[in-house]
């Protein structure tokens, strides 16, 4: 139990502060039932197959689950090299 | 009338499911809609107490659906509210002796008679759960503003959501202010942007609200009750109306510890 010294001082990170942050990072999981290796091992296979087409910087990509109130998207941003464009059209 | 069927649900038990359901039903009613309350929660029935109607059971709602009575039958006038009916669960089935559907015709049956169908639902999310949500127009989820039930209620969500029974509405129940001024609960801000649903109750941790229970009396009844008030308050938001929320969790502000009551 902290005391009110504690509390004044700012040296207690609240529990319910905690709780929400925990939280936050568990509701993630539940809500998507990936881990975050099963993400890795998709953005490899992924960037395998894009790589097949089109020649890209693996360090540039980026591949994210993002929420947006309830929504969860898996959202990929793979930059194009300079003079990609004709091979892709 | 084409009554509007609300499933009250959750997803970790004791939360408050059956105590919601109760009071919002006597809520509607004394303000003259026509009720009637379904006890979803086979096996494990507790409305009837809750409600003070235990003494009156003949038939059941597995007795209603397996044919072995009419629907009126089954069903209990309420002591106080004329307009106020109970359909108890049976006591000695499991949830496997009804199944969605019968839920549904259940309900399609009573619709033209009344305002509204409030379900109570038993605790998890198999079969007992999918019975009470196949009729379901309207579905609340309780929880507590706590790690565990938080994180169940998402669950319950999803299962709602995957339905095509969502949105579903939230009720923070047993909220606790002196708790979250300290920084030790989790406040209603940090419930809903967790779970990301839209709120239409905030019920406070309220002894009334057990020695209510022990009289088989809602605490609805009891007008100076805060949690009372809560739930008047819900039924209001669930006919339409505009009901701000009280203020409950200003942090430590001089006139609120003056006159706080509790
Ligand atoms: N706001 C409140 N303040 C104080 N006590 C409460 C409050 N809400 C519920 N309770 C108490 O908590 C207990 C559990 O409530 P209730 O039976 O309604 O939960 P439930 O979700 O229906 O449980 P179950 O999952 O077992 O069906 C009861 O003893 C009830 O009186
Ligand atoms: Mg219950």
């Amino acid at each position: 139990m902290p005391g009110w010294m504690d509390r004044i001082a700012g040296t207690h990170t609240s529990s319910a502060n905690l709780a929400k942050e925990r939280l936050k990072l568990v509701l993630i999981h539940d809500r998507t039932d990936l881990t975050s290796e099963d993400v890795d091992h998709l953005k490899d296979e992924l960037m395998q197959v894009i790589r097949k087409y089109i020649d890209i910087d693996p360090g540039e990509v980026s591949i994210l689950v993002n929420h947006d109130g309830r929504e969860q998207r898996l959202v990929a941003d793979v930059p194009l090299r300079a003079g990609q464009r004709r091979r892709v059209g | 009338m084409a009554a509007k069927v609300i499933t009250v649900t959750s997803g970790k038990g004791g939360v408050g499911k059956t105590t919601t359901t109760a009071n919002i039903a006597v809520a509607l009613s004394m303000d003259g809609a026509k009720v009637v309350c379904l006890d979803g929660d086979i096996g494990l029935r507790n409305l009837d107490v809750v409600m003070g109607l235990e003494n009156r059971i003949v038939y059941d709602l597995v007795d209603v659906v397996e044919g072995r009575c009419r629907l009126r039958q089954a069903m209990i006038r309420d002591k106080q509210n004329s307009e106020l009916y109970l359909i108890p669960a049976a006591q000695t089935r499991d949830k496997n002796a009804i199944s969605p559907s019968d839920m549904v015709r259940l309900c399609d049956e009573l619709r033209p008679d009344f305002d509204w169908i409030l379900i109570d639902s038993p605790a998890g999310i198999e079969r007992g759960f999918r019975n009470v949500i196949a009729p379901a127009d309207i579905v609340l989820v309780v929880t507590n503003p706590e790690v565990s039930a938080v994180r169940d209620a998402d669950r319950i969500i999803g299962l709602v959501e995957s339905e095509e029974k969502g949105p579903a509405r939230l009720v923070i129940n047993r909220l606790n202010s002196s708790m979250v001024k300290r920084g030790d609960m989790l406040s209603v801000d940090d419930v809903t942007e967790l779970l990301a649903i839209s709120l239409i109750g905030i019920v406070p941790e309220d002894e009334s609200v057990i020695s209510s229970a022990n009289r088989g009396q809602p605490v609805v009844n009891d007008t100076k009750s805060r949690a009372g008030m809560a739930f008047r308050d819900i039924a209001r938001r669930l006919r339409g109306e505009d009901v701000p929320f009280p203020p409950m969790e200003v942090k430590d502000d001089f006139f609120k510890k003056l006159f706080r009551v509790n």
